[in-house]
């Protein structure tokens, strides 16, 4: 049997293959195009589905009803992601580009500590919050108060000019670990002559930052940025557990997570429909893939020329 | 060379700065933790203060907690489906990433494309079909049917991470243990899976987290008090409990502990992963 001329059947492979791809198509890409294809259909009041064609659609941009909260959520959902690019990347580039200075001591404890947050649920971050900035308890105002900025306490939270806010930099505060560990690891491993020619060459260390460091890490922060862009418009968690699916105050924090869920499953004065639930997955899924394509056809691209 | 040295000033900025971040990444966990075993008047009272001293420490918000909520049962819940999940995706996705990484075969390159769609999509824009999946299936409120749909969204990255290690494993070796005539599932479980064991580690605790802190799927899939998930587990309770902050507190530092002491051991792991190089005997 051993080391055989011809190449027989290999069965194995099959064996190898089979259980992750069972599991992975049952589960993940079978649902998928299922939903894809329920948002084509609808159901009569006695639960007979029958193929309506665009007509979900239709409904989710032509009625008024539909599309002014499609579209708030969609808007929403943009600020949710426009304040990470703005707040959480440059946070972790700086945070890594600190931790990877080559004298600073007690790096690992740092960045054991940084990435903490990551760790815990969404769920436990938004109470946690909701605890420290409610004027109830008033811890945040006392802290503010003993740096002199007592004025500017307000219920963030609960305002519906500042809650989208509070709650994308909330997400911020949880997330900032991710773009800083990877970051973290593309600049260790930057070559370290090319820092000591630098250095011997007499620049600035801030500009070796600007000038060397930040053009090799580039494609790194292109990573940083989709997953951001997949995982924000993909985000449920923490504004359900803060603000419920109704993402108040007058759905001022709804973004399209918690608009699925609302259509999907229904709310108080309105019944779940699974038929539009699918059409506003779909929406959401061409919104990701659309993100997915221009980073990795346009973005991706241009960027790989400087990695010479 | 004295770099350090010449940059005092600004190692001592970037100390200053880093201490400065870690604090307000830290401050709010400790804050829950510590106010949690305080009476009601000492947490609105002073709440920054230790929790020492005769009417200031106080278990009120544990004792709400334990009496009114199965939160062992949610653990045990939460531990199965994890640990269940995290099973099959390390079985399934490094016998995969094998197969991919070792053999040449037609559909190679699809079958490697396909297997990494998931990591880009999200596989919650697929739930409607979850749904119906499950019900149909019979598996609704069942543990089984969160074991599933979590193998099935942590199998696509496992995968791709893991066929990279596996590219590293040394071929001599593995053709010298076909010479010797062992069989080939004998050859990824007894060779090339314990040499990428630091990247199944690794893989390990990325895999963990998502699975562990998952609001979505619970709420949908299994949201009966039988089949409640630690994460849901608490917010139901702390929805149910608005205005009793000693069990809300108690609530939220049950649910921050475990993760922390899973975070205290394997970070160590993860540094060892990382440091000690993929492949070693």
């Amino acid at each position: 049997m051993s080391t055989p001329h011809r190449r027989p059947f290999r069965f194995h492979i099959i064996v190898f293959l089979a259980p992750a791809t069972i599991v992975y198509t049952l589960f993940m890409i079978w649902p998928l195009a299922d939903t894809l294809r329920l948002s084509f259909f609808d159901a009569d009041s006695a639960g007979v589905r029958s193929f309506v064609g665009t007509e979900n659609y239709e409904t989710l941009f032509g009625d008024e009803r539909w599309s002014s909260q499609f579209w708030n959520a969609f808007v929403n959902n943009f600020i949710f992601f426009a304040i990470h690019m703005a707040v959480q990347n440059p946070i972790g580039i700086m945070l890594a580009a600190l931790l990877s200075m080559p004298a600073l001591r007690l790096r690992n404890t740092y960045r054991t500590m940084l990435f903490m947050p990551t760790l815990l649920s969404v769920v436990i971050v938004g109470f946690i919050w909701q605890l420290i900035l409610s004027p109830i308890w008033g811890v945040s105002s006392s802290i503010l108060d003993a740096i002199g900025l007592g004025s500017w306490f307000a219920p963030w939270l609960g305002l519906e000019s500042s809650a989208l806010v509070t709650l994308s930099l909330i997400s911020v505060w949880q997330y900032v670990g991710i773009p800083m560990l990877l970051i973290y690891a593309a600049l260790l491993a930057i070559p370290d002559e090319l820092i000591d020619a630098a250095h011997v060459d007499g620049t600035s260390g801030w500009n070796i930052f600007w000038k060397i460091k930040l053009p090799l890490i580039l494609p790194t922060i292109g990573v940083i940025s989709i997953l951001t862009f997949v995982g924000n418009f993909n985000a449920f968690d923490l504004i359900y557990a803060v603000k419920g699916a109704l993402a108040g105050p007058n759905f001022s924090t709804d973004i399209l997570g918690t608009f699925l869920y609302r259509t999907f499953f229904g709310q108080q004065l309105q019944l779940g429909d699974r038929y539009m639930g699918a059409t506003v997955a779909t929406m959401m899924f061409l919104i990701i893939l659309t993100g997915v394509c221009l980073y990795l056809f346009v973005i991706q691209r241009r960027m790989q020329r400087y990695e010479l | 060379m004295n770099k350090a040295r010449r940059n005092l000033p600004t190692l001592f900025a970037a100390h200053g700065i880093l201490l400065a971040y870690t604090l307000l990444s830290v401050f709010p966990v400790i804050l829950i933790v510590i106010n949690s075993l305080k009476s009601r008047r000492a947490i609105f009272g002073d709440p920054l203060g230790l929790p020492v001293g005769e009417g200031v420490f106080d278990l009120v918000g544990y004792q709400t907690v334990l009496q009114n909520a199965d939160f062992l049962g949610y653990f045990a819940n939460s531990l199965i489906v994890t640990l269940g999940a995290l099973f099959f995706v390390l079985v399934a996705g490094s016998m995969a990433a094998f197969a991919l990484a070792e053999y040449r075969f037609r559909m190679n390159t699809l079958m490697a494309l396909y297997l990494a769609l998931g990591i880009m999509i999200p596989i919650r824009l697929g739930t409607i079909g979850i749904l119906e999946l499950v019900v149909n299936l019979g598996l609704i409120n069942t543990l089984w049917a969160l074991i599933l749909v979590y193998t099935a969204q942590g199998l696509p990255l496992t995968i791709f991470i893991l066929s990279e290690f596996m590219r590293t494993v040394s071929k001599e070796l593995k053709d010298a243990a076909r010479v010797d005539g062992l069989s080939e599932y004998r050859i990824f479980f007894q060779l090339a899976l314990p040499l990428v064991r630091p990247a199944v580690a690794t893989v390990a605790v990325f895999t963990m987290i998502p699975i562990w802190n998952d609001l979505w799927f619970p709420l949908i899939l299994a949201p009966g008090e039988e089949t409640k998930t630690i994460t849901l587990g608490a917010q139901q309770f702390i929805g149910q409990f608005e205005t009793n902050w000693n069990a809300i507190l108690a609530a939220l530092t049950l649910a921050i502990v475990p993760v922390l002491v899973l975070y205290a051991i394997f970070s160590r792991q993860l540094v060892r992963g990382i440091t000690s190089g993929a492949v070693k005997g």
